[in-house]
Formats: C-alpha cells, structure tokens, sequence
C-alpha cells in the first residue's frame, strides 16, 4: 500500500474539503478599501484644519477643512454603495452596537460629519452668496472655527475604527494582525492627511504637515514591519503575492515621500507636491494592500486550518484525537505526523 | 444582562443572555453523521420550505457532492468524501480484487486546482455557481495485485448553521437584522439587513452569505417559522435515517455522548464530537455533529473561535492608536510660530 506522503500533492501539508476554502471570503470590493484610504484621509485632513486654524495659517486651514470634506463625502458614497441594499443605509442607524465595530463606526461618523461639513462650508460659501458682511455669512466663518475642532475631536476615532472593523473578523490576516493594524491604520491616515497638505499649501505654512508626515509615515512603517515579522502563518498573508506587492510600492512611496517632505519640501513647492502625491499614493495602496491580505487569507484553507491545528495541538488531550483523548491511529493530522 | 461569558466562554442560557425572560428551551441539531447515507433530502427539504434560491447547477467532480459548500443560497449542504480506509470492522468487498492504489487525492488535488481560479476560490459555492471546466478526473488503474488493498469509506455528512451560543455574525451586525430567537437561535431579518456583509467575514465557519442579486444576507433559520408553529425543522422532518435529530439541545448532548460511546464500543475509534464543548472557542454549537474524521477533512474549522472574543483587545488597540494620532497632531503644532515662518 502506498503511503499518504507518496500520493500527497504539493499542497498537502493541512488537509481541506477538496482545496475549498473554510471561510467565506469578504463580500467587500474595491470600495471598502478605497474607503479606509478616503475616511483616513478625511480624518488626517481635519486635525491639520483646526492645528491650522488655531495656528493662523489660512492656506493649510483651506486645504485641510476641503479635503475634509471631500474625503468624507467620497467616503459616504463608497460605503452606501458597497451595500447589498443601498436604499437602506439608515437601517445602520437603528442600533448602537459596541460589539460591532461597524455600528461604532457609524455613531462616529455621525459625529464626525456635521463638524467637518460646517467647517468645510465656512471655508467655501461666505464670498459670493454669503457675504461676510452680512450676518449669515459672519455666522458661517464664526461656526467654522468649533465645528472644525469638534470634527478634529473625532477624527482619531475616524482613522482608527476601521482597523478594529477589520481585525474583528474571522479573517485570520485581519485577525491576526488586531494588535498592529489601528497603528498601521493611524500613521497612513496621518501621512495622507499630511500629503494633503503638502500639495496644497504653500511651503511657508505646511511645516505641521511635514511633522506630521514624517511622524505617521514612521508609525506606519513601523507597525506595517511589525506585521509582516510576526511568526503566525496568517501573517505569510501580507508578505505574499499582490498584497506583498502593493505593500512593498506602499512603503516605498511612504518613506520616499517622509524623506523628501522633511528635506526638499523645506524649500521648493514641486518638491512638497511631489512629497504629498508620493504620502496619498502610499497611504491608498497601504490600504489596498491590507485588504488583499485579508481577502488571500480567507481564499486559502491553509490560513485557516494549519493555525488553528497548531492551537489543538499546543493543548493536552486534543490536537489528532477523537475528543476523548485517544489518539486516532490513522489520521494524518499535524499532531500525529505520519 | 451582560454576563462575565456574554462575550466568550460557556453560557448556559443564550436566550436568556439576549433578553428573552419566559422563554422555551434552547434547540438545535445532533447531526450523526455516521448514519448518513447522503440522499440530500435534507438539502431539498430545506429549500422546498424555505423558498431558498437555486445556487448553480454545478458539477464539481467532489464525488456525489454538487453543492460544495454552505452559503446564502444553500443551507444545508451534505459533504461527500472518498477515503482508502476501513469503517470499523466493515469489509470494503475488496479482497481478491486486483486493486490499484486510490485516485481520490488526486481527484481532490484536480478540484482544488479548478477551485483556485474561479472567482471567490470555491467560497461562492452554496451562493452562486462555481464556473469550473468539466472535470477530467484520474481514474484509479485497476491493475494492482489483489489484496493490495482493502480499506474503502465514503464519509457523508450534511453541514448546517451551527447556531453558535457565541455567534460572530450577530456581534457584528450593525443593524440589529440578526438575532437570537427565544429558542436560542440565530436568525436574520430579512425586511432589516442592508446587506453590509460584515457577517460573512465575522462567521468562523464560513456558514452565512450575501445573495448577490438580493443584496441581503441569508442563512439557516432553524426553520424559525415552523418552531414556533411547534413543527420541527424541514431537514430533520426530512432525514430518512434520523442522522439529523432535532430537539432541546441538553437532550441532543446526551444522546450524543450514548451514540460516541457505542460507537467506541463497536470498534470506530475515529468517531468524534464536533461542536458540544461549550468550552470551545463559540461557546459551543446550536447545531453540532458526529464526525468520523478530522473536521477539516468535511471543509470544517478544527478550532474555531469568535471573533468577539478579543473585542476588548481591538478596541484598546485602537483607543490608543487614536490617542497616539491625536498626540502626534498636536505635536506637529506644538512650540511653532505660525505665520511667515520659514
């Protein structure tokens, strides 16, 4: 009789139903994805406007308070749309659910948009329709300065929800990497936020959105390091194929664009443009490139099964027996290698 | 009331957990899968009464199994597995046959292969079809001595909603659609669910999904219309060899432990629980199963565990996180004159 080992394919090394995968994977596309870029974006582009406005530096304030707005706004329109039934959005606002970090998600959103919508509105209308010599339009430039600081006040929450949304799966890439991912999460809504800024203010005002590059670039990289050394098979997820490969652009763009905002950028316009562009293309593929690791890792049984038989196998009476702690002669288990 | 084990761990009263006060007592499924001859009435019965979508005709090359998997268009799907190997003293009626070795790891790998490539790797099954090319699967040459060979077993096992007294796609659903029923159950409200999706990936055992032209999620109710109709559920009504038993879940857990031992006793030392312990990683299942091999071998997750369970960790990672930003915002402010500064 042959042995297993002689029948075995290449993939072998766990066994599975077929190679079909255990989980289902993610019914999420590219829009949720584009969406932790965007939402990081928003929220990183607001704690520049109200440091700006409380700073005195219009331009950064201009830049910060309108991509703000934009992020969220594009932000809204991705998650309505990723939607199985988009015309039921509001049935999210029905409960508020600490156990599922999309419902907090939701309550902070919430939260976050009126203050970012006024700001952004004091930024844009007062000028032709709203003169600032009327009240409506003093009102507007007197109620950007709060609602801003009240959309900074949330804006943390903002950039890091999301991690906890994804880590709070069975995804084992996302899983796995729950401790790393609000900090990965974080830093690339900073450097957007930053990269933002640098493109769109002049040199003279953006030195907080250099900082800031430079600081969430380094927080970044360095979780985004973390993840890819921990030993855990589900962390192969990140340091293979597509997601390997958008992860790898990401950090190059990163810490291409940190260096640059914190060197060249100092002095010359095309440089900080170059530097904001390099910090949002390395924020977004960050993004991506999470997203793909969780998605491989939910498409591979492996991630799935060897974990989990490594655990049942690290506990006494249980890994490669029937549940009564009589070894099975015949299984193939890692338990019992044959 | 939110109780220490609300989260994880053992809880005696799932229903009572969730708000229910006067409530009937916890059912589910003991599904015997040694018993199973694989009719697939269970799988007819369940989408005759439940009016559940077609989710393919596919023809997968998985042995008599068409199905592949659990999912929104599928809820209960019965696992088909070839295997060289005896079931207890059982003769396979191969002796002084000429007897090659067996193809079926390579009819798997061939499948798994085909599987990769389509567009959710096989995890649309149960949902939606699989496009796989018709397969060409190795037959076994039937060349070898006889007596080379004697071990011959098909492992049949219809898989269902585990109903999980820690169920990650009620944690995580942000609209209040799924929940859990005063029999313990898990269930989603069709008229709520806004088809996020968040309960897919929050499912340890990969059970529930989105239809794709309906846009909501759907699942195994434990036929909840006809419980409180004081029916049992279609797949049980259904079974011709009683591998499915339905009723109160203590009772399940007892017969289920008499069946193990028998089976023990008869000489089926490979006969196992999966999903009783309620000190597993769901807090134990609603619907749990004897099985003849390692879970994987059915497609099932060997040590699942909700999600939930490290919800305080995620959220503390993500508090500080936030903190760390908001730190590092006003830092890059801090100490600065603004204007004209160069």
């Amino acid at each position: 009789m042959k042995t297993r080992e002689e029948l075995a394919v290449p993939r072998a090394e766990f066994r599975s139903y077929y190679g079909r995968p255990v989980l289902k994977p993610p019914v999420w596309e590219w829009k949720i994805p584009a969406y932790l870029f965007t939402g990081g974006l928003a929220a990183g582009s607001a704690l520049l406007a109200a440091g700006a406005d409380l700073t005195g530096r219009p331009a950064l304030r201009r830049a910060g308070r309108l991509g703000s707005l934009g992020g969220l706004a594009v932000s809204m329109v991705l998650l309505v749309a990723d939607l199985g039934r988009p015309e039921r959005f509001h049935h999210m606002l029905r409960v508020a659910k600490p156990t599922s970090p999309m419902s907090i998600g939701t309550w902070i959103l919430v939260a976050f948009s009126p203050g970012s919508a006024l700001a952004a509105a004091g930024e844009l209308l007062p000028g032709r329709w709203f003169p600032r010599t009327r009240w409506t339009g003093r009102l507007l430039t007197l109620a950007a300065r709060p609602a801003g600081l009240s959309a900074a006040a949330v804006a943390p929450g903002v950039a890091a929800y999301t991690a906890a949304l994804l880590s709070q799966t069975a995804v084992p890439a996302w899983n796995e990497a729950r401790y790393e991912l609000p900090f990965v999460f974080t830093g690339s809504a900073a450097a957007s936020g930053a990269g933002l800024g640098l493109l769109a203010a002049p040199v003279a005002e953006a030195g907080p959105a250099r900082r800031l590059a430079a600081v969430g670039a380094a927080g970044e990289l360095a979780a985004s390091a973390l993840i890819d050394r921990k030993p855990a098979l589900p962390a192969r997820a990140y340091t293979t194929g597509r997601a390997h490969r958008m992860r790898r652009w990401s950090e190059g763009l990163t810490a291409g664009g940190a260096i640059l905002a914190v060197t060249a950028a100092r002095r010359s316009r095309p440089a900080a443009a170059v530097a904001g562009l390099a910090l949002l293309g390395g924020s977004a593929l960050q993004r991506f490139g999470v997203f793909e690791a969780g998605v491989a890792s939910t498409r591979d049984p492996k991630y799935v099964v060897v974990p989990q038989r490594e655990r049942l196998a690290a506990r006494p009476l249980a890994g490669g027996t029937n549940g009564t702690g009589h070894p099975d002669p015949e299984s193939p288990g890692l338990a019992s290698p044959a | 009331m939110i109780d220490e084990h609300s989260f994880y761990g053992p809880l005696p009263d799932p229903a009572a957990d969730a708000g229910h006060s006067d409530h009937p007592p916890r059912v589910g499924f003991f599904t015997d899968t040694s018993v199973c001859i694989g009719c697939k009435a269970c799988e007819v019965a369940c989408k005759e009464w439940n009016n559940v979508p077609e989710d393919g005709l596919n023809l997968l090359g998985m042995s008599f199994d068409n199905t592949g998997m659990l999912g929104a268009n599928s809820w209960r799907h019965v696992a088909f597995i070839e295997q060289d190997r005896r079931l207890g003293v059982q003769d396979a009626g191969l002796a002084g046959l000429p007897t090659g070795p067996p193809a079926s790891d390579q009819d798997a790998a061939v499948v798994a292969e085909a599987l990769r490539h389509t567009q959710r790797g096989g995890g649309q099954l149960g949902t939606s079809p699989a496009d796989l090319p018709f397969p060409s699967l190795p037959v076994a040459d039937g060349d070898g001595p006889p007596g080379s060979r004697d071990g011959l077993r098909w492992l049949m096992a219809s898989d269902v909603c585990k109903h999980c007294t820690h169920a990650g796609c009620l944690d995580v659903c942000p609209t209040g659609a799924l929940f859990r029923t005063e029999f313990g159950t898990v269930v989603v409200q069709q008229d709520i669910c806004n088809g996020c999706g968040y309960c897919v990936s929050a499912c340890p055992y990969g059970v529930i999904d989105r239809r794709p032209h309906d846009g909501r999620a759907a699942k195994c109710t434990l036929c909840y219309d006809r419980l409180r109709g004081g029916l049992e559920p279609a797949c049980a009504k259904a079974c011709p060899t009683q591998s499915i038993q339905f009723g109160p879940l203590d009772e399940l857990r007892e017969r289920a432990s008499d069946r193990l031992a028998d089976l023990h006793a008869d000489g089926v030392p490979e006969a196992r629980l999966y999903g009783e312990d309620p000190d597993d990683g769901v807090g134990g299942d609603g619907a749990f199963f004897l099985l003849l091999d390692e879970p994987e071998a059915y497609g099932l997750p060997p040590d699942p565990v909700v999600p939930t369970r490290n919800l305080a960790a995620s959220w503390k990672a993500a508090g500080i996180a936030a903190a760390a930003l908001a730190a590092a915002a006003v830092s890059a402010f801090a100490g600065r004159p603004g204007r004209g500064r160069r």
